[in-house]
């Protein structure tokens, strides 16, 4: 893709989310006001994009299949909270001016050590790239080193996200249990309650996910892109010619986590909530959808598939909500079927625009030399 | 520690998979500037020999040195090839979403860690040695095509190209012309001999009428050992090589 198509993506995710923003701080009466509801309904979708961006990073260019990138996301969603409920103070219900209110009422004495820091939103920071980053760092390279691929890798990685979820659902990890995090009152001294927050919010999301999407482009364009495509087509043929595997897919596993985490962390204060159910392993694995109905391999193709896939939800969960599973799991096998490279593959071949063949192409899977 | 001027020597190396002994006490030894051919009935050993060679598989006994000094069976795949030991494997294996000369600057000489790697910019004096590969290889004209669009042939010419631009000082090349049309494999032939005078190689290959026409020094592998060894008339004429080429 061009330099020049990759920053109208960027452009066209700033704009739009600007106009909406600026939209949202109109007048109620005013026509063309747009309601506080849709602004945190799109910040959250664009939460949703930029996980999906990281799963597509690992899975589209490396063939890493994370179903567990849900948990990067909660871990970054959890710093945000603890942040979050650090700034509450005497306005919590018990008034305890330290402690949140759900260690009050476990009768907990005092902080936790791993709770400190968190009132200040710079640490709060830190631990929001360093907590998930770190977690991808110790997997990736007991994973990857043991040369851990494929189906297994992609059972291990569900197998994390779910111990962290039942670890999370403990009252005494100290994280509130299956309450999780909650009744937030503002983030920098704004009001989380205002329609100026919110719009700020929208547009925080929307930059990230612009800077990771032009950071990710720019990566994938370069040689070391290159290098992630050749491991991820002939893993063994990489390795004879003297790359370590191992260090690039941990770099590039946990570049991925420490997007997601950045995803979770903005997610947390538009949804208002963080507990253990975003640990579910499926979370992980409607994330792994959205990438697979925009177009794996592509990027772009991962941010239009969580905000069609996700638009789709929010309609079809307020008519037929029981049937929403269905409907997911029935998008999944249809564009498995008839658009394996998602939507992204269809309009290119539509559009017949692939004049030089692109590195984001389909992953083909050689069998390894020696089988 | 062993002393020995050998480039590659391999002494009493054992591999059993369950029991079943894939090399038996090996010995292989090649000189410097050497060219050898190694041939042997399936399930011989060939694969595993390079296998063993290249850090793919680490042997349960025997010594394995690499200019008499490199541990071989202490270092990992991407260490041996650091240290100069390129390998081509039996089924052409390209990187077949990029373009030929992608493949071919994946695997120029160079610092492979990741940080180095990030920053990596195209220099012109790897254009210069990219277009001298795609010369000698005689993919010049197919360069901007992706590998997996190549035919067979040119696909195992990429691949020696690959092999090429790593400018290892032993190349190991397993079955080089399998699947390829006579004309090819007379070409193939030719490219090895031209790259043997600068460069070592072992060549492992069941076509008889290659091995002839590199006319080489060979050695036999049969049940995980060597059978014999010398010239292709004089190992034709050892009795027990007829045994195990023709069936008993």
């Amino acid at each position: 893709m061009s330099a020049a198509r990759t920053y109208a993506v960027a452009f066209a995710i700033m704009a739009g989310s600007l106009a909406v923003a600026l939209l949202s701080l109109l007048p109620a009466e005013h026509a063309l006001h747009v309601p506080g509801y849709v602004v945190a309904l799109l910040g959250k979708y664009l939460c949703y994009a930029l996980l999906a961006l990281s799963v597509d990073l690992v899975w589209g260019y490396v063939g890493i299949l994370s179903l567990g990138h849900g948990a990067f996301f909660a871990i970054g969603g959890y710093a945000m909270g603890m942040y979050l409920m650090r700034q509450i103070g005497t306005r919590g219900v018990y008034g305890d001016p330290l402690l949140p209110d759900f260690m009050v009422f476990l009768n907990w004495k005092e902080l936790p050590w791993y709770w400190h820091g968190f009132d200040q939103f710079g640490f709060a920071l830190l631990i929001m790239a360093l907590a998930p980053g770190l977690l991808a760092f110790v997997f990736g390279y007991l994973a990857f080193r043991s040369r851990v691929t494929g189906v297994y890798l992609s059972i291990i990685t569900q197998a994390l996200t779910y111990a962290l979820m039942l670890a999370f659902f403990r009252n005494d990890m100290g994280f509130g249990g299956n309450n999780g995090l909650t009744d937030f009152k503002d983030i920098l001294g704004f009001s989380l309650q205002s329609d100026a927050t919110r719009a700020g919010l929208l547009i925080a999301s929307a930059a990230l996910l612009s800077l990771f999407y032009v950071a990710c482009r720019v990566l994938v364009g370069a040689r070391f892109g290159k290098v992630l495509v050749a491991i991820r087509d002939a893993e063994s043929r990489a390795r004879f010619l003297g790359y370590r595997v191992e260090r690039y897919k941990v770099a590039v596993f946990v570049f991925s986590a420490v997007m997601a985490g950045f995803a979770g962390a903005l997610y947390v204060p538009q949804v208002g909530i963080i507990n253990p159910g975003e640990f579910a392993p499926a979370n992980s694995i409607e994330a792994v959808i959205w990438v697979a109905v925009g177009g794996r391999g592509t990027l772009v193709g991962a941010i239009l598939g969580a905000i069609l896939v996700n638009l789709g939800k929010t309609i079809f969960t307020g008519v037929l909500p029981e049937l929403w599973l269905f409907a997911l799991g029935g998008l999944f096998i249809l564009v498995t079927l008839f658009l394996p490279k998602g939507i992204v593959g269809a309009w290119d071949r539509l559009t017949a625009k692939r004049m030089a063949a692109p590195i984001v192409a389909t992953p083909v899977r050689q069998p390894e030399a020696g089988e | 520690m062993i002393q020995t001027n050998a480039l590659l020597y391999l002494d009493g190396v054992t591999v059993s998979f369950d029991g079943f002994k894939a090399l038996n006490t090996l010995s292989f030894v090649v000189e410097p500037g050497e060219m050898r051919a190694v041939i042997g009935p399936n399930g011989a050993g060939k694969t595993t020999m390079m296998d063993v060679i290249t850090g793919k598989t680490r042997p349960d006994t025997g010594t394995a040195l690499f200019r008499g000094n490199a541990d071989l069976t202490r270092l990992d795949e991407a260490e041996i090839a650091t240290l100069g030991i390129g390998r081509k494997f039996q089924k052409p294996t390209v990187f077949e979403m990029h373009s030929v000369t992608d493949n071919l600057l994946l695997a120029l000489k160079g610092d492979r860690a990741p940080r180095r790697v990030l920053f990596a910019r195209e220099t012109p004096s790897e254009r210069a040695r990219i277009d001298e590969i795609l010369e000698t290889v005689r993919l010049s004209a197919v360069r901007k095509r992706l590998a997996g669009e190549l035919s067979h042939g040119q696909k195992q010419w990429l691949e020696i190209g690959m092999l090429l631009a790593q400018e290892p000082e032993l190349l190991l090349v397993d079955e080089p012309v399998a699947g390829m049309t006579d004309a090819e494999t007379a070409d193939t032939a030719d490219l090895l001999r031209r790259i043997n005078q600068t460069r070592t190689v072992v060549v492992v290959e069941h076509d008889m009428a290659f091995v002839r026409a590199l006319d080489v020094k060979v050695t036999v592998l049969h049940e995980g050992s060597v059978l014999a060894e010398g010239s292709l008339d004089h190992v034709s004429a050892d009795p027990r090589v007829v045994e195990v080429y023709l069936g008993r």
